[in-house]
């Protein structure tokens, strides 16, 4: 009874996501120019599809192991008629609403480090103003076509990207160390209690600098940088790193909404709808995470990224108008 | 790094390190909760007509394709906090709830403040007040232009 439960639900998900590849290539396509064209569709339309869509996104997000802002502005800024300000305006509280829901429960769970979170958070706070700064200050079709190729990036790395476990970290290096960024946390699947210390802290230090200005000026949100910059890079466990990667995302998100907001990008007849869409789907997606095949998701996630990316891309040089 | 048995000074960093994030989630999860409310509540009397909008609502299809200052050069709406002196206004309410919920790092990052400063670690202190500084510049619009 359980294993049709589960395959019932799998193929629930299967034809979800196939629905809203579907719902998305039929939505009418408009121009990278900087005004883009009206639509002739009555105003309630087009919320209500945003609402739909960004549940859909919220459902696929969370077993494929992705932030819901990162699938939401090349989604969003490909097929709908919003100008790319207000829908990057939208991306980073979708992303940042994500996170501060994700945040507690993290915390709670020993998921995520507050003493490894904070330095690189402040790094990233500060460039993602100058993000947030930039892609305002840039022509639509430029940020377009940018975002295009840090999408095609994202789905390379998630191809390429291994991920280990529990890295050997040998030695700490010696700023980590001062500033007593180590833990323990105990594997809930295992049971065991693992200790755990970063090394390359400068080089962390430095990559998070540099996902600030991206997570700023996209409004995608940085989970997808951050997790492996955390893992590969500085070798902190799996799991933490994925609990951590929340608690930077809240704090630089809120730096870059702030921006956005304050310079009039954040349209609440485009957040709102956008917001409640994805925290409903994400609950749904959490839900179904214990009976999905993980890497199924993944790789349907990563080919609708690649459509997306793609359409982002022709979309600014104007091949796919 | 595994262990069955932790030694002394690694229980004492746990606790640590439990106590900070309890602190922080705690605050982390009542400033959400209230941001998404207040959120919640003010797109219903927007969407509802509860609260007249300041832009009309079947006009938003001839806008929100428009670059963001065209946006609000059309619309007369103000940039930075100008939106304060109109949020009774069905749409610019939501912003109280947007701006709640931008802001809800804001309390934790304080609590967290006080709890490194009880415990003299001054690194973490100066980290969280730098923060709270960088988050209180993005907010004041000074950088925008829209102050």
């Amino acid at each position: 009874m359980l294993k049709f439960f589960s395959r019932a639900l799998a193929s629930l998900q299967q034809l979800g996501l196939l629905a809203a590849v579907v719902w998305m290539t039929t939505l009418p396509a408009h121009a990278a120019g900087s005004v883009v064209p009206a639509s002739s569709m009555p105003w309630w339309f087009w919320p209500l599809a945003l609402f739909v869509t960004c549940f859909l996104i919220g459902i696929v997000a969370v077993p494929a192991g992705i932030g819901g802002g990162t699938l939401f502005v090349p989604i969003i800024g490909g097929f709908f008629p919003f100008h790319l300000d207000f829908v990057r305006g939208a991306g980073l509280l979708v992303a940042l609403a994500s996170a501060l829901a994700a945040g507690p429960m993290l915390l709670r769970g020993g998921l995520a480090s507050v003493r490894l979170a904070l330095p690189l958070a402040l790094l990233a706070c500060m460039s993602s103003i100058v993000g947030a700064l930039l892609g305002l200050a840039l022509p639509a079709s430029v940020i377009q076509i940018a975002l295009g190729l840090i999408v095609l990036g994202i789905v390379a790395l998630m191809l390429a990207a291994k991920k280990s476990e529990f890295p050997h970290v040998a030695q700490p290096d010696r700023l980590s160390s001062a500033l007593g960024i180590h833990g323990v946390f105990v594997d809930g699947a295992s049971g065991r209690a693992i200790d755990w210390q970063v090394h390359r802290t400068p080089l962390g230090l430095v990559v998070f600098l540099l996902i600030g200005v991206m997570a700023g000026m996209f409004g995608i949100g940085a989970g997808w940088a951050n997790v492996p910059a955390l893992n590969l890079l500085m070798g902190v466990p799996l799991k933490v790193s994925a609990g951590t990667s929340g608690l930077v995302l809240s704090l630089v998100d809120s730096s870059a909404a702030w921006v956005y907001l304050n310079r009039g990008a954040v349209l609440p007849m485009i957040t709102v709808p956008s917001v409640v869409g994805m925290m409903l789907g994400a609950r749904i997606g959490a839900r179904l995470l214990h009976v999905l095949k993980g890497s199924v998701i993944r790789k349907m996630v990563i080919t609708l990224l690649l459509f997306a990316g793609l359409r982002a891309l022709l979309k600014g040089l104007g091949v796919w108008i | 790094m595994t262990s069955e048995k932790l030694t002394a000074a690694q229980q004492l960093h746990a606790q640590e390190q439990r106590d900070e994030s309890q602190r922080y989630a705690f605050l982390l999860d009542w400033s959400t909760r209230l941001g998404v409310l207040a959120l919640l509540l003010a797109f219903a009397s927007y969407v509802f007509g509860i609260l007249p909008p300041h832009v009309p609502l079947d006009q938003l299809p001839s806008l929100w394709n428009l670059p963001v200052d065209s946006y609000l050069q059309r619309t007369a709406t103000p940039a930075g906090w100008g939106w304060l002196a109109l949020a009774f206004h069905g749409d610019l309410s939501n912003l109280v709830g947007i701006g709640l919920l931008a802001g809800s790092s804001i309390a934790p990052l304080l609590g967290l403040m006080l709890l490194y400063a009880k415990r003299k670690d001054w690194v973490y202190a100066v980290i969280c007040a730098v923060i709270f500084a960088v988050l209180l510049l993005a907010a004041s619009g000074l950088l925008t232009g829209g102050h």
